[in-house]
């Protein structure tokens, strides 16, 4: 891949609270989520940083902060260094040229009451980029790009299938040209021969465009396809962090290696004689975790330690981070 | 033994507004006792439709079944009168859904849901039931079991509902379970629970079970016979090891291609299939494959291949040209 080691995006001690519930009947003594809690990664430019865990880890949350989506509670985003909490509004809407979005529900993320045509020009009007006929071409150069038919132009998302309705909202986020792209568990509510093909689009598209991603998905194998890092989520936050290899050959935190084993292998003979870790227990409530290290309910190595201490995020090996008491340098 | 369920050219349509869907277009196969049949395909090919077919859960209008024999343990199902197919549903044969918080009932308790299946079918006392389900939610893993029986199904998780769902299954000790996609809306960690649940109760139970999925892997794990589905036809059919290791069918070959591994090679490109599957509102004349498929010949077009043995008479194809070497 093209990683040339210069951050494109820098989250330092990220952080999403929301506040608890109000649906009830004391809405005060409501706990407080802790959706995202001290996080820090870097995306460099050109590099595809995968982000997995379960639902509710707060990955998705996550991506939305990048993006300035979501306001976050405390801590930074630095898009090639520039800290978008700090930056005005119209200059934040200068830098969200750069940065783009792909959603994980094609359905709800294109509106039905507009066509093809003006779904992908709508950000070019927005940032008056393009008019007439220039706009017209453009359009119609995007939905080249993304494998559509130009007919489609003048119709309407109801009359396309998941897949193409994805490769609209493709077109959509690369009209701009931008740097980096969230791609929000992008085809996790596809077929699987149409997952193929949306991932084979994004990989040629990320060549031809230089593109960074960041891509959310709870799928690892596909996870461990497209990415060249890979952060691993657990109760809103980061517990281990490495390149593919380091995530996938050598996992070092007891829940990245029962998550890694839990993934179905379509494989009979693998699947009968391989060794699985399986997990007891659930994810516990995020707006009432465990003290000392969130896992500590589930891991199958717990000390004393785990459940007075949370463990540091540390770099273990070189570029392999991980957060685990249990885990100590060789 | 015994054949315990055997299909003959089920064909089920759906009579909508929009025209006539053909969701089942002629399927047959046939289920020993103890056997896992993995039924896998893509949304639309018809393997839930198949699945409520056999309990006649098929709602009718828009539904109907026009043609086919279900013969199951010796009776044809589609020729039982409504009173008698009651008997069957949820004694004999049972059902676990994908989404197992809109299949139990928000406004009863657990436990009163469970009882519900014992007192009707088994014709036990309340005392009795109440005791059975207890040891049912204990079998299938939940912590507390009499506490929980109390509790209503909101109060439980996911992974616990679906092990409620499979407690209430197998309450009646049925011959035959049907698992409609039972882990697509759970995590990896706890689908990975589940399967080592029902992997569990089939060893202490010899529970005969259809499971049907679109994840290969989660078949691969459980499945001892397969059939692939694609716009309602059966296309592929045989052990798990020959349609997953030596798949015959475009349409297999290509699935299991589409799909990236956690062992595979850096840079490695998913080899996708082209196109999307058939409208059923109208499917094309011949193999429904054909336009997607990558070694078409002309006949595909005009005519539909039937099953036919490849090297191995328990291995079956519907593909013209199922030997073509690339």
């Amino acid at each position: 891949m093209t990683s040339e080691n210069t951050p494109l995006i820098r989250v330092c001690n990220l952080r999403k609270y929301f506040p608890g519930s109000h649906s009830g009947i004391f809405p005060h003594r409501a706990n407080v989520v802790k959706a995202v809690d001290n996080v820090n990664f870097t995306i460099n430019k050109g590099e595809t940083l995968g982000l997995v865990g379960e639902s509710g880890c707060g990955k998705t949350t996550v991506g939305r902060m990048l993006l300035y989506l979501d306001k976050p509670t405390s801590g930074n985003v630095f898009f090639a260094d520039v800290n978008i909490n700090e930056v005005s509004s119209s200059e934040l809407r200068k830098l969200r040229r750069r940065m783009q979005m792909i959603f994980q529900d094609p359905y709800a993320s294109l509106n039905p009451r507009m066509t093809v045509g003006s779904i992908i020009a709508t950000p070019l009007e927005v940032h008056k980029i393009a008019q007439g006929k220039e706009k017209y071409e453009r359009v119609q150069e995007l939905i080249n790009m993304v494998g559509l038919n130009t007919e489609f132009i003048t119709r309407y998302p109801h009359e396309f299938s998941g897949g193409q309705r994805q490769r609209i909202g493709i077109a959509r986020a690369i009209a701009l040209n931008p740097d980096f792209i969230v791609c929000d568990e992008p085809v996790s509510s596809l077929d699987v021969s149409i997952q193929a093909q949306i991932v084979n689009l994004l990989e040629e598209l990320q060549n031809k465009l230089r593109l960074t991603y960041l891509f959310i998905a709870h799928d690892l194998s596909m996870v461990r396809h497209i990415s060249d890092r890979v952060a691993v989520m657990y109760l809103g936050k980061i517990v281990e962090l490495a390149d593919k290899n380091g995530i996938f050959v050598n996992p070092l935190h007891p829940y990245t290696q029962a998550l890694i084993s839990a993934v179905p292998i379509p494989d009979p003979d693998l699947a009968r004689t391989r060794k699985r870790i399986i997990l007891k227990g659930e994810i516990p409530n995020p707006s009432n975790p465990p003290i000392g290290c969130n896992f500590n309910t589930r891991c199958p190595i717990t000390t004393e330690n785990c459940f007075s201490t949370e463990p540091k995020f540390i770099e273990l090996e070189p570029s392999h981070w991980v957060a685990c008491h249990r885990i100590t340098k060789h | 033994m015994k054949t315990l369920l055997q299909i003959n050219d089920l064909r089920v349509r759906f009579y909508t507004e929009a025209g006539v869907v053909n969701a089942v277009n002629g399927i047959s196969y046939k289920l020993e006792p103890g056997e896992t049949l993995g039924v896998v395909g893509e949304s639309g090919c018809g393997k839930s439709v198949h699945a409520l077919s056999i309990l006649r859960l098929i709602q009718v209008p828009p539904g109907k079944i026009e043609t086919g024999e279900i013969w199951f343990n010796g009776v044809d199902l589609l020729k039982l009168t409504e009173g008698e197919m009651r008997k069957i549903r949820g004694a004999e044969i049972a059902m676990v859904f994908q989404d197992p918080m809109t299949s139990l009932n928000p406004v009863f308790t657990v436990g009163h849901q469970i009882n519900e299946a014992l007192t009707l079918h088994q014709g036990m006392t309340y005392k009795d039931a109440r005791k059975k389900s207890e040891d049912l939610l204990t079998l299938v893993g939940i912590p507390a079991a009499k506490q929980r029986l109390g509790d209503f199904p909101h109060q439980f998780s996911g992974g616990m509902r679906q092990r409620v769902m499979l407690a209430m299954a197998i309450s009646c000790n049925p011959k035959l379970l049907i698992a409609d996609e039972p882990t697509t809306a759970l995590d990896v960690t706890i689908q990975a629970q589940i399967v080592d649940l029902v992997k569990d109760l089939q060893n202490e139970l010899g529970i005969t079970i259809i499971w049907i999925s679109h994840d290969l892997g989660v078949i691969a794990e459980l499945a001892t016979y397969v059939n692939v589905m694609y716009a309602g036809y059966i296309v592929e059919r045989g052990s798990v090891n020959d349609v997953l290791k030596h798949p015959k069918h475009p349409y297999t070959i290509g699935l299991l291609g589409s799909l990236p591994r956690l062992n595979e090679a850096p840079g490695t490109t998913l080899i996708s299939i082209p196109g999307i599957p058939p409208d059923l509102l109208k499917i094309p004349q011949g193999c429904p494959f054909a336009i997607r498929c990558n070694r078409q010949l002309d006949q595909c077009y005009a005519k539909i291949p039937s099953l036919t043995s490849t090297e191995n008479d328990m291995h079956t194809v519907a593909c013209w040209n199922w030997d073509h070497i690339d």
